[in-house]
Parts: structure tokens; sequence; C-alpha cells
């Protein structure tokens, strides 16, 4: 079993509302998996079940080989093996670009600080940013300070990263550069989730795409699942996407 | 000169450095006290929030004369006799713990919650979390307001007269005994309590726009 996370049947309610019915698919290392659907479809709430930040009700979920359903999970062990990046960024504004990326790993792995910078200004020469390492976010464009979001949490070298509508909040011209920085991630064998709106990147960088419907997959496949969808309801979403 | 002598006249600045002591003292412990009481009441499990909220509650209903009066005479009916500096700083640490608890407690929900998700996620754990994201941002929120509650503190330490502490106002009250001069008397000591209030509510003024203008 070579599988870094598997959902067997998983339920997710918030007070009256179901909003995972028994959802099960599973993301192999090294794949990248890109959840889409309408919004209310439950993609979002099953991406933050994986890290832990939403706890399941019902079913099974096993995330890096941790049972994220019974109640002694370790979820500041598991959160070392899977990092988040997030719509709104949430990048520390007191915090420099690079005490952003080394925050982590200094007081979380007890890095010194001169270990710490070598291996975040490494990051951020992965997301292109090396020469804004002593900039403050705000005085970086959208685009910027999501790139940083993803150096910050590639710097606790995660086996396994989420990314959560990571580019709806940016200009086409700003999400062409985050989506670029996530394809070279992808190259290099980093297994992802990704919850995404880019229909044409979901389908040139995943292995797999899951359709999300009513709280449910309600249909999923290879990269071809979009220019043959099976069901009215894929259909539909495929047309009014693209 | 103006009927009150320069002795008269040190007299009462004497008084205005133990107002200033009692201020300190007061906002000192006030800080110390008002620190928990603000992480308690923005991030603390059911019962410590009732807790905390009911003590903040009880002191914010209290007038402070009557809290001063409590802790003089009160502690001193429990067997310990304490000097009068003593019992008001213990009763303006108490007046203030509960004010400045509430101003940072808002302060702390100031910050956004993305901010407490991305540091959770990022394995932080939970007084690492506070003390290297969400305080630093807390605090920039923070200076304005503190320093403007600074005013308070120092308006109100007179309050202590009421148990015989010996400060700004009591010396004045002193002086207007022996010289019959109220109107020179306690004008003077309005100046000098202006003169301690107003460089900080100006500074609170000007961190407040400078911070928001970020």
């Amino acid at each position: 079993m070579d599988d870094i996370v598997r959902f067997h049947e998983v339920c997710k309610s918030f007070g009256d509302v179901q909003i995972l019915k028994g959802v099960s698919f599973s993301v192999g290392r090294g794949q990248v998996v890109a959840l889409i659907g309408r919004s209310g479809s439950g993609k979002t709430t099953a991406l933050r079940c994986i890290n832990g930040l939403e706890t399941i009700q019902a079913g099974q979920l096993h995330v890096c080989g941790r049972e994220m359903h019974s109640n002694t999970v370790d979820l500041l062990a598991l959160r070392q093996e899977v990092g988040i990046v997030f719509q709104s960024y949430n990048l520390f504004p007191h915090l420099t670009v690079l005490q952003n990326v080394t925050l982590a790993p200094r007081k979380v792995k007890g890095m010194s600080r001169k270990h710490a910078e070598d291996l975040g200004m490494q990051m951020l020469q992965k997301v292109g940013l090396e020469e804004r390492a002593n900039y403050y976010p705000e005085q970086l464009s959208g685009g910027q300070q999501q790139r940083v979001a993803i150096a910050r949490s590639l710097a606790m070298e995660p086996k396994l990263m989420l990314f959560d509508e990571v580019t709806s909040a940016l200009d086409p011209q700003l999400t062409g550069e985050v989506l670029r920085v996530i394809e070279r991630l992808a190259q290099d064998g980093m297994t992802m989730v990704l919850v995404t709106h880019e229909m044409a990147f979901a389908r040139s960088v995943a292995d797999q795409i899951l359709f999300m419907h009513q709280g449910v997959v309600w249909e999923h496949g290879n990269s071809d699942l979009l220019s043959r969808p099976a069901t009215p309801e894929l259909q539909q979403f495929v047309a009014n996407g693209l | 000169m103006l009927g009150i002598s320069f002795d008269q006249i040190g007299f009462i600045l004497e008084g205005m450095g133990w107002t200033l002591v009692l201020s300190l003292m007061g906002f000192v412990g006030g800080a110390l006290a008002g620190l928990p009481i603000a992480l308690a009441l923005s991030r603390g499990g059911r019962l410590l929030r009732s807790v905390t909220g009911a003590y903040v509650q009880l002191i914010q209903g209290i007038p402070l004369p009557v809290i001063m009066f409590l802790c003089f005479f009160g502690i001193s009916i429990a067997g310990f006799d304490l000097p009068s500096l003593v019992a008001a700083g213990l009763a303006m640490t108490a007046y203030a713990s509960a004010y400045l608890g509430e101003i940072w407690k808002g302060c702390i929900q100031a910050v956004p919650r993305t901010q407490w998700e991305a540091a959770e996620c990022l394995a932080l754990r939970p007084l690492q979390r506070v003390v290297h994201v969400i305080l630093p941002q807390a605090v920039r929120i923070a200076i304005a307001p503190t320093v403007g509650f600074l005013v308070q503190i120092v308006k109100n330490s007179s309050y202590a007269v009421v148990i015989g502490f010996f400060d700004l106002t009591y010396s004045a009250r002193v002086v207007n005994n022996s010289t019959f001069k109220p109107f020179v008397v306690f004008t003077l000591a309005a100046l000098l309590y202006f003169a301690i209030c107003y460089p900080l509510s100006s500074l609170a003024y000007r961190l407040e726009k400078r911070l928001g203008r970020r």
C-alpha cells in the first residue's frame, strides 16, 4: 500500500448541513490529484480534513500512515509532513519573507538560524523570489505572496502538499506564475492535492481528476475526464467552466 | 508667589512624584495580570472564559474608590496592616488588569483567524502560535489604545486620596488647607496632571494615526 491519502466513506457535517456524504478516493505517492466542482460541493472541506483542520465524523481517512479518524492522531507530527497553501496566502505580515519561511523550521524542527536561512533561500529560489527575501509581505504582489506561501510550506520538507484554490484571488497573469511553480513541483515528484477552478491546468498537471458534486466524488478519471464527461452534472460543469 | 511658597510648590511636586509611582505600579501590575486575562478571554475554554469574564465584570462594576477602600480596610481586617501605597497599588492593579484584559482581548481577536490557522498548519505548538505569530501582531494593534488607557490610570490614581495616599491630589489638598488659595493650588494641580496626561494622549493619537495608515 503506497497511498499517501486514503478516504473511505468519509462524512462531515457542519451542524445540520452535511457537506461530505461518503467520500472515497486515494492519492498515491508522487501523484497529483485535482479536486474540481462547484462551490459547496465539499472539495475544500475534503482538503481541510486531510491535515486535520476539520475532523471527520464517519468513515476512515488515512494520511501518511496515520488514522485521522482516531482521537489519538498526533496533529503536530502530521502537519510536519503535510503542507497547505491557502487562497488568501495567510503570510505573517510582521515578518519578512525569509522570516516567514524560516519560522517553522527553526521553532518546530529546532534548526539553527544559519541552517534554516540556507534552506529558506533554497526554497525561495525554487519559487523565484530569492531577491525578495528581506521584503515584507505587503510589499509584494499577490502572486509573489502566494509563491512565498508555497516556499514557506516547502521549507518543512513535506511529503504531501495541499493547495486550496490558491489562484482564485489572482489575476490571469499572476495566476500563471503561481501555476508554473506548482507545475515544477509536480515534475519534481511532489505528491499534491489541489482544489482548483483552473480546468486547463488541472487537465495538464493532474494524474487524477475528481469531480465532486453534492458531497460525494461524482466522477473521476485521468486528464481525459474533462473531454469525455459521463454524467450530465459534469457535462454541465465543464460546459459552464470552459 | 500667588500666596503659596516655593516649599509648598515643592511639596506638591513631591506628591506628583508619588502619583507617577502609583500610576506605574498600576500599569505594570495591570499589564502582568491583564495579559493572561486577555488570553483567557480570547482563547480560553468555556470555564476559564466565564471565570475571567466574571472577574472583569466585577471589577468594572465597582467604583475605583470602593476598590481602594476594600484593599485598604478589607486586607487590614484580615490581619495584614498595609501601607496605603501597597493597598493603592493593589487596587490600581485590579482596576487596570480588568480594563487592559478587555482592551487586549479585542486586540488579539483583531488578528485574523486565518493567522492562527496558518501557524497551526506549520506545526507550531499553541504557545509558539501565540508568541511568534499572534502577539506581535496584536501588540501593534494594542499600542495606541494602551497608551490611551495610561491617561485613565494617571487620572484615576487620584482616587487613592480616599485611603490617605500621599499623591498629587492629596498634597494639593494639604497645601490648600494651610493657604486657603484653592483656585491657585488646584489650578496648579490640574496643570501638573495635564502635563503628565497630555503627552500620553497626544502620543496615543499619533500612534493611532501612524499605525492606522499601514
